[in-house]
């Protein structure tokens, strides 16, 4: 009998990291994507674009640093 | 050896790629945060944010003291800075009636901002940001701004109804909304604003702080030992850059955050 099959030893964390970064990396991509091409289609509301822009990416990149964070706080 | 992780607290000293008694890089961690009190409780970043606050009050003051029509050179960048947060944050997320929080935006914005900065400011070079106490502190201000204001104008128990029931919405659906709603007003926002700005402060410190001990860790007198030195030396001038840029863009979305709950708690959504 074997009681263990798999092991994983090193950071885990940075591994959850890693994944924690895949959803707002993408999010962030189309964020960004749409806001050049809005600002490409109406160069003359680009203040309103880029704020609204940046308050979408702030939105999501907070995902992203609370899987950041949280190998520094339940790391070993 | 090589590649193996050192905690900070035991580097050896003249710990280099390729030494006889061999050494791992010491890969920076958490510690690096904890920092020894000049006294008492009086830390580095303490010092720090009481010298920002001061340069803060004497540069406005000196650039607001002798206003005059034509204005100076001083009160020229002054007005840039007034009219950046009044015009380009407060006017356009909040509307003609935010006029009177502009100075507390506008103090929230240098604040933030001359706090981040002492990040890239030789011989500084410590976000104040990247303590986790000093975002709290400020979120917790945000936090109690807007439902105070909120509970004044909506009304105490209208400004929570306004809150979970947005009109327009299949009656179902409440029954999931209504406590989302309330959790991500209430719980997430004030958690979110701080971990934002410490967690970007935080990372971006660590990351200068890899690549300048790399730099030390690799100069040895061999060709990798140039060629890596030499390249993690580039690139903490460029993420120095970086930092200065990131620096900037979140003390302007903590404070337009602030300025989207503070509208927010003003008019209820229709």
């Amino acid at each position: 009998m074997v009681d263990l099959i798999a092991e994983l030893t090193g950071s885990v964390g940075s591994i959850g990291y890693g994944l924690a970064a895949i959803g707002p990396g993408i999010g962030i991509g189309i964020i960004f994507g749409n806001g050049v091409q809005a600002i490409a289609r109406q160069p003359e509301a680009y203040g309103v674009i880029r704020q609204n822009m940046l308050l979408g990416f702030a939105l999501a990149e907070a995902l992203a640093l609370l899987g950041f964070v949280a190998p520094f706080v339940f790391g070993t | 050896m090589l590649g193996a992780v050192v905690p900070m607290a035991e580097i050896e000293p003249g710990c280099h790629l390729g030494n006889d008694f061999g050494c791992g890089f010491p890969a920076p961690d958490a510690s690096i945060f904890e920092i020894e009190p000049y006294f008492g409780s009086f830390t580095k970043p303490v010092f720090l944010l009481l010298l920002g606050s001061l340069i803060i009050i004497i540069f406005f003051l000196a650039a607001f003291r002798n206003s005059k029509l034509i204005p100076g050179k001083l009160q020229s960048v002054g007005e840039m800075g007034y009219l950046f947060i009044r015009d380009g944050i407060s006017r356009e997320v909040i509307g003609k009636d935010g006029d009177r929080f502009v100075p507390l935006l506008f103090t929230l914005f240098f604040f933030v901002w001359i706090g981040n900065l002492w990040g890239i400011i030789p011989g500084a070079q410590f976000p104040v940001n990247s303590r986790f106490a000093f975002p709290v502190g400020l979120a917790i201000t945000v936090w109690l701004i807007y439902m105070y204001l909120g509970m004044r104008h909506q009304g105490p128990i209208k400004f929570f109804t306004n809150m979970m029931f947005p009109p327009g919405m299949p009656k179902a659906i409440y029954v999931i909304l209504a406590p989302i709603e309330l959790i991500s007003n209430v719980i997430v926002r004030p958690v979110t604003l701080s971990i934002r700005l410490f967690a970007n402060m935080f990372a971006g410190h660590l990351l200068l702080t890899v690549f300048t001990v790399a730099t030390f860790y690799l100069a040895s007198l061999s060709l990798v030992g140039i060629l890596g030195s030499a390249t993690s030396f580039l690139m903490t001038i460029i993420f120095t850059a970086f930092e200065a840029l990131i620096q900037a863009l979140q003390a302007y979305i903590f404070t337009l955050l602030t300025a989207v709950y503070i509208a927010g708690s003003l008019h209820a959504e229709h």
